[in-house]
């Protein structure tokens, strides 16, 4: 079991965790300019790196989603940052 | 073998017990294995495949052979390993894999037709002319233990969560320094070990440190580590380790059930040790050849001589302690030494040494030690991502590279010495000052690497549980099975429930030799936790029957269960399914009728109330729906969907707007957690999360459902402060109230197309409220409703389920719902799914009723079909289907393509082998133009 860090709890369980997203996806906006491919792209394509990877998670017992940044193949965690404030 | 007890370790209760029916006497102390040998008892179990007769060969979790059958207290547990479980008063011991017993196994011929069953066997011979006519045969022989179907362990195991600076997984002479250093650092430390005490190595052979006899000094240290507050967990083997140095630990508890640690360290260390390899000759699984130290270990631990006439074949130094203490005990000790030309040619005796050839001499011997060097226990390590190599001077594989946050020290590390060995532990705990003096009178650790050796005469067994022999390997290297991953697959070595302790770098170093290649380019197999077999049940822990998914329960549930409710799950939530004692379809018609004559009462307690709060309530709620929120006026209720991105509709449900500022979304029972997730992620990701505020205030409200006819004449009844006329509460409306001097909800909402008021109350005023509405009820000669009733009487008006009268598919179009897609400017969640071709298509699944002219009601899940050249095609299913007591007919709601513009075909269904008819029609089955809703 992994060791994930909230922004604003600190170290905690994997399991306290969910995964929202990658991070950097931009819903397209409105629908009416938005292509079909981009909107299928939206919904369906993700990079899935291997190594070092920015997603989005929400820590389920405070409620707050925060960007990680880990690496899928270390599981290093790098860093996690609050998205209060202007980041991701 | 003559094993016989020595007067080493004093005055010990006896102990009784069975073994394959004989009645036999133990010591306080002993294993099943100390006592069995204690007993002369030779063989113990037979092998997996060959059923051939075998013996104890360890003392501790490497022994391959000693699985058993335990009864204890009317429970029988299968494959208990004799060598680690302590014999208790009582128990009743049966021989592993045979029948009846050891001596006297029925299936002991399968050894004589060895030849023709080599590795691979089962695979090539059984594939003509169909492998599964064979199967149930093989089946029946196969695997290991007979399980006790009435042996159902309790769940009570408990998993206890721990943090600490070091984590010692150890505790022989290398990890107490260790764990003393980091103590006296200031570090808070936990320190394992799997033996009943700590020590190690220390607890069988005869060193000194610091001046104190080795044992002596592991109990100083142990009360030392004890009384500076730190953790010591003997009966304690830590089994894996996983990311981010989570360490598992199994405990064994006197008294008391196992538990599970799982500990979080911030440094593991590992005096893991090492594990004696066996030397491999012909006949060497022969029951009395055992491992030189486990002899040593029975010596000293149990008070036991495992012979008195004594071969010790050994190729290094770690054996001349054991020789003196075994001569010391009276035994006669032939040293046949490697490193002097002296090689083992054979075996006698088929259930129990009686002669050894020694370079083709035959000595009379009832006992045969072997030691072929040490390999380290690297398991964790090697879980923990480390890599091995090999090193040539100890012949042995030694981990290579650093693992962050873990260190290996002494014998685990290759570090066979002492000395050295305490100097790591030392430096690895962190220690400032010396490191410990010993006193150790024998030759520094050295071996000359023997290794097995192909063309043989006989049969050298490397791994004895799985019966895997050189031979096996020759014949995986000759059909190419060279990659070691392939052997292992291929012959099963080291796949047995020992895991290959004893012959795992046997058999690759047999391969190397066959491929000429060197070991380390041989390489290892994976190393995957457990390090030892681990009862399922202290990883279960507490999570089985009732706890292993609970569900939520109602505050109502004793008065329920009083006025005689029969309960099912619904959505993760334990509700009345219907009431009585009746044939439950009886009681179902009996409650949905009544509701529509007089009135009924639900616990609508599980629907859910998330209040969302703030100047941006609006807005987020807008986004998250199908149908425009933030236009209600106050007081007024609207029915919505909520989308998926896809389009896909999760859940309906109604919500009310209380003020700009303060709205309730009353979602589905089951679906509050998923309706909550999106909202608060956008709440985060795209609204100023400063001005909207989500609360799920479900549990904290229960609510009761008055619906039928005279609702409102039993309402009124209750005294909740408002008025209850048409024109200030008309439907989907909503007023804040009181009850008995508390807060209420009240709102007309209707999941049955009859007028219906929801009284919500505090859950702590639910009980008052509850016996108020009741006798009431039986005034209007009304009936508790029970969930059943209530999806008839919803399946009678069209109203839908999300998720079980829509699928993963259905949209709002698929119901004919089309306002918001054609009229919203705005953005929400899901819109532009709703102008893809996918969802523009005509020949989609859209919801319809089916009318079925017979008295039988449409099976739910049948498949509606259409022909197309002869073959049965399916063109939807049916969602919902119930008798209607008020139509007095069948009815049924389905998904069928193009439904909404077939209203009034006949279609064809098949269920289970039957065709069936039924007429598309409208969803609605009852009072389509919705007059009873105001009536
Ligand atoms: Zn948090």
């Amino acid at each position: 079991m992994q060791l994930f860090t909230c922004p604003f709890c600190g170290p905690r369980a994997e399991t306290e965790f969910f995964y929202g997203a990658e991070a950097g996806k931009t819903r397209p906006e409105p629908a009416s300019d938005v292509k079909a491919e981009a909107w299928a792209a939206y919904l369906h394509t993700n990079a899935n790196p291997k190594g070092a990877t920015r997603e989005i998670w929400l820590h389920q017992t405070c409620g707050e989603f925060f960007l990680m940044e880990r690496d899928t193949v270390t599981h290093d965690v790098v860093q996690s940052v609050s998205l209060r404030g202007d980041a991701a | 073998m003559t094993a016989r007890r020595v007067g080493e370790i004093g005055e010990r209760r006896p102990i009784s017990f069975q073994f394959d029916g004989r009645r036999l006497q133990g010591l306080e102390g002993d294993t099943i294995a100390s006592a069995l040998l204690a007993n002369d008892v030779r063989v113990i179990g037979r092998s997996f495949k060959y059923h051939r007769p075998r013996g104890i060969y360890g003392a501790g979790v490497e022994d391959p052979n000693g699985l058993v059958d335990v009864t204890l207290s009317g429970k029988t547990s299968p494959n208990v390993r004799a060598t680690t479980e302590k014999l208790v008063d009582g128990m009743v011991v049966r021989a592993g894999n045979a029948d009846p017993g050891a001596e006297t196994d029925r299936h002991g011929f399968i050894d004589r037709l060895a030849q023709f069953i080599p590795a691979g066997f089962y695979y090539k011979t059984f594939m003509w002319p169909d492998w599964h006519l064979f199967e149930p045969r093989i089946r029946a022989m196969a695997g290991l233990g007979r399980l006790d179907p009435t042996h159902e362990p309790p769940a009570d195991s408990p998993q206890i969560n721990e943090r600490c600076d070091v984590l010692v997984i150890g505790a022989g002479p290398a990890g107490l320094t260790a764990a003393r250093a980091a103590s006296r650092a200031g570090k808070r430390v936990i320190l394992v070990d799997d033996q009943t005490q700590p020590g190690g190595s220390l607890l069988y052979r005869d060193v000194t440190l610091e001046g104190i006899q080795g044992a002596d000094w592991a109990q100083s240290v142990g009360a030392e580590l004890s009384g500076a507050g730190q953790r010591v967990l003997t009966n304690s083997t830590a089994y894996g380790v996983y990311q981010h140095n989570l360490a598992c630990v199994w405990e064994r508890r006197l008294g008391q059930s196992d538990a599970l640690w799982q500990i979080r360290a911030g440094q593991i260390i590992l005096a893991t040790g090492a594990i004696e390899r066996p030397l491999v000759f012909p006949d060497n699984d022969r029951p009395g050849v055992m491992s030189a130290e486990a002899a040593l270990v029975f010596l000293k631990r149990h008070g036991l001589l495992v012979g008195q006439k004594i071969v010790l074949a050994t190729n290094n130094t770690r054996t001349d302690d054991g020789i003196d203490a075994l001569r010391k005990a009276g035994a006669e000790v032939r040293v046949a030494d490697r490193r002097s030309g002296a090689e083992i040619t054979g075996v006698e005796g088929k259930s129990g040494v009686t002669a050894v050839w020694i370079n083709g001499e035959r000595v009379i011997a009832d006992c045969l030690l072997v030691s072929s060097g040490f390999s380290p226990t690297v398991h964790l390590y090697a879980q923990a991502t480390g890599k091995l190599r090999y090193d040539e001077q100890t012949a042995a594989l030694v981990p290579a590279k650093p693992v962050s946050g873990l260190a290996v020290i002494g014998a685990a590390n290759g570090t066979f010495d002492l000395g050295p060995s305490l100097a790591e532990a030392h430096a690895a705990g962190g220690g400032s000052g010396d490191v410990p003096i010993i006193d150790w009178a024998y030759a520094p650790y050295a071996i000359e690497a023997v290794w097995p050796v192909t063309g043989a005469k006989g049969r050298q067994w490397i791994d004895f549980q799985n019966d895997v022999t050189v031979k096996d390997i020759e014949l995986a290297a000759r059909e190419n099975y060279r990659s070691v991953e392939h052997l292992k697959r291929y012959t099963t070595l080291g796949m047995a429930t020992d895991q290959g302790k004893t012959s795992n770098l046997n058999g690759l170093a047999t391969m190397a030799a066959i491929t000429g290649r060197s070991i380390d380019a041989t390489g290892t197999t994976t190393y995957r936790p457990p390090y030892v077999p681990v009862p399922l049940k202290i990883i279960a822990g507490r999570r089985r029957g009732e706890l292993y998914n609970p569900v939520k329960r109602l505050v109502l549930e004793p008065q329920h269960r009083d006025a005689g409710a029969v309960f099912r799950e619904y959505g993760g939530w334990l509700r009345p399914a219907y009431y009585g004692t009746g044939a439950d379809q009886r009681e179902i018609q009996r409650e949905a009728r009544i509701a529509r004559e007089t009135v009924a009462l639900l616990d609508g307690s599980p629907l859910g109330k998330i209040e969302v709060f703030g100047p941006q309530a609006g807005a987020v709620l807008d986004f998250n729906s199908y149908n425009t929120i933030s236009t209600l006026k106050p007081g007024r209720l609207r029915y919505g969907f909520m989308l998926t991105e896809s389009g896909v509709i999760y859940d309906d449900g109604v919500v009310a707007k209380v003020s700009d500022t303060h709205y309730i979304v009353s979602c589905s029972s089951g679906h509050v957690d998923g309706v909550l997730m999106p909202l608060e992620e956008w709440r985060q990701d795209r609204f100023n999360p400063a001005e909207v505020v989500i609360h799920n205030s479900t549990p904290q409200w229960a609510t009761l459902t008055a619906t039928g006819p005279r609702a409102r004449d039993l309402v009124a009844r209750l005294e909740l402060g408002v008025d209850l006329d048409d024109v200030s509460l008309p439907h989907m409306a909503f007023v804040e109230a009181t009850f008995a001097g508390g807060p209420a909800r009240l709102a007309r909402v209707s999941f049955t197309g009859d007028r219906s008021y929801e009284v919500s109350v505090p859950s702590l005023a639910a009980p008052d409220l509850f016996t108020q509405m009741r006798a009431l009820l039986a005034e209007f000669g009304g009936c508790l409703l029970g969930s059943e009733a209530l999806l008839l009487l919803r399946a009678e008006k069209g109203y839908i389920i999300a998720g079980k009268d829509t699928d993963g598919t259905t949209i709002p179009a698929d119901l004919g719902i089309n306002g918001p897609r054609d009229k919203r400017r705005d953005e929400f969640v899901g819109k532009r799914s709703l102008f893809t071709e996918n969802a523009q298509r005509t020949d989609r699944q859209q919801l319809v009723g089916l009318t079925v002219h017979s008295a039988e009601p449409l099976p739910t899940g049948a498949h509606a079909v259409e022909l197309a050249d002869g073959k049965r095609r399916s063109i939807g299913f049916v969602t919902s289907s119930y008798f209607s007591p008020v139509l007095n007919r069948p009815i049924a709601l389905g998904l069928i393509e193009r439904g909404l513009a077939r209203l009034g075909e006949d279609i064809m269904l098949y269920h289970l082998g039957k065709t069936l008819r039924a007429t598309i029609s409208d969803p609605c089955a009852f009072d389509r133009d919705g007059g009873r809703l105001n009536a």
